[in-house]
């Protein structure tokens, strides 16, 4: 292998390393002042002007925060829990597509880290290894509240995962390949929203259940559970469990758009490769605004209803959208 | 669990359209330093010790706010006046005179005791210290500025003018 293709791989890789912490940062910020708005409040506006060095005041405060071990917790998983939790959330972005390629100096740079053939799979594994992370911290920080959070979030996470993944199929399907980029590209004419709207709908409810994003909050129910699985955690642990969540929000959102929004394509425009990436980027933003928007507006489901939606509703649905998207694939040949 | 009915899930999307026009409103917030609302007439806030139009303290020492206090907040100390060193019309006035802040429940009985419409709560209520000593008020705190054609006390005085220590008074108007 040329040195030069590790280096390409290292800047990119720093690159969205850096996208993922930011983001993380400002989808914070913008979270809060778009519920702000919903509520018919401004928000935070203080720090900086629109309030754009607030994340910076909140890093900061975190980072001063005393750090606190319980006593009686498992002290290496208490402090493994987080980093296990935050890891898959970054590495999640290896093989998700910003754009085709762009020509720099000469030479010609593909804008994802990996066309893996089997992404889809990459995606669906890596987003499972993120609830070993919140059971063990429920677990290790030897709190009731902690431990059943922990114990929700796997049960949760464990039924939504299953529409989550079965509803990738119909994209993959559609598209012949479970290569990101190929399911991209195969969006050029008309988005996989359109045929694969039931698709869509269950994506976004499963992911929301995956990502632990209200309505589906669960684990970390404020009213019933305090804080949940991280009730324990202070400071900067606290923050990389916060930073995992928020990542893997974005995630969710990069994945929609690949999946069902022709990433970074417009339909039937040939845009230039270099705002390729801006254009996913504004897809992500509104897809991000759809969760918010979600948030804003459900209460938290019944915790036995959630079992039953995920095994009852969404997952027979799932199915459904499968056979019929593999018959009609099968007539029309 | 049954399938949700159509009528159910429409109910989500009217949910949704809710929040969603709701996010076009002007907002709620007042923001607050730069902006503040008005309070109402009888607001109970900070207390002040009023003066009369010619620079004289209403303030005749006579404890009745100490004595009504439920919460023990206030210290009247009295001495006596002259027509030399003159502070309030009548024989006395309030020499030492502190209310505690941190003790004080603005109930408003003190405005109720005093024969003279000394002290009054107006509408500060910005009340912040971060200091102990600094919750306690003394007079020179609480007392309101010199009227413009008034003087500072203690003031020299022609003799036997002021020699009634309760003013005339009115019916309050708010």
């Amino acid at each position: 292998m040329e040195p030069a293709l590790i280096i390409e791989w290292v800047i990119k890789s720093a690159i969205l390393l850096l996208f993922g912490v930011t983001g993380f940062a400002y989808l914070t910020l913008y979270e809060r002042r778009a519920l702000a708005r919903i509520q018919v409040r401004i928000g935070p506006n203080r720090a900086g002007p629109f309030g754009i060095l607030q994340p910076v005041a909140d890093g900061i405060k975190l980072i001063f925060n005393q750090e606190l071990i319980p006593a009686t917790a498992d002290k290496v998983l208490f402090v493994l829990a987080p980093i296990i939790t935050v890891l898959p959330a970054l590495i999640i972005w290896a093989v998700i597509p910003w754009g085709r390629q762009v020509i720099i100096g000469g030479r010609e740079i593909n804008l994802y880290l990996s066309n893996a053939n089997v992404g889809v799979l990459y995606l669906t594994a890596v987003a499972s290894i993120a609830v070993y992370g919140i059971v063990i911290a429920g677990w290790s920080s030897n709190n009731k509240y902690a431990l059943l959070g922990g114990l929700r979030s796997s049960a949760q996470m464990v039924s939504y995962e299953l529409a989550l993944g079965i509803s990738f199929i119909g994209p993959i399907m559609l598209a012949g390949s479970m290569s990101l980029v190929d399911i991209v590209e195969a969006q050029s004419k008309v988005w996989y929203i359109v045929p694969q709207f039931l698709a869509f709908l269950i994506f976004m409810m499963a992911g929301l259940a995956e990502i632990n994003r209200a309505p589906f909050d669960m684990p970390e129910a404020e009213q019933e559970l305090t804080a949940g699985y991280h009730a324990e955690y202070s400071g900067m642990k606290f923050a990389l469990f916060f930073m995992a969540e928020y990542i893997k929000m974005i995630a969710i959102a990069a994945i929609g758009v690949t999946l069902f929004l022709g990433g970074y394509r417009i339909p039937f425009i040939d845009i230039p490769p270099a705002i390729e990436p801006l254009v996913f980027f504004i897809k992500i933003l509104i897809l991000l605004f759809v969760i918010i928007w979600v948030r804003a507006t459900f209460p938290r489901f019944r915790y036995d209803r959630l079992m039953a939606f995920g095994w009852k509703i969404l997952l027979p649905l799932s199915l459904a959208n499968v056979f019929i998207t593999a018959v009609i694939l099968v007539f029309r040949g | 669990m049954a399938f949700p009915e159509r009528a159910r899930v429409q109910e989500l999307f009217k949910g949704l359209w809710i929040t969603f026009k709701s996010m076009f409103e002007k907002p709620v917030t007042i923001q607050y330093p730069e902006v503040k609302r008005p309070v109402t007439p009888r607001f109970r806030g900070r207390h002040v010790l009023n003066r009369f139009e010619n620079g004289l303290e209403k303030c005749i020492g006579c404890s009745l706010c100490a004595a009504a206090c439920p919460a023990d907040a206030i210290f009247v100390e009295s001495a006596e006046n002259s027509d030399d060193e003159r502070f309030s019309p009548g024989e006395r006035y309030a020499s030492t005179y502190e209310i505690n802040m941190l003790r004080c429940i603005f109930c408003g009985y003190c405005e109720d005791a005093c024969p003279t419409e000394a002290i009054t709560l107006e509408d500060n209520y910005e009340l912040s210290f971060t200091n102990r000593y600094d919750a306690i008020y003394t007079k020179e705190r609480l007392l309101v500025s010199v009227p413009q054609n008034g003087k500072p006390t203690p003031q020299e005085v022609e003799p036997g003018k002021f020699d009634r220590s309760v003013p005339v008074m009115e019916d309050p108007t708010d």
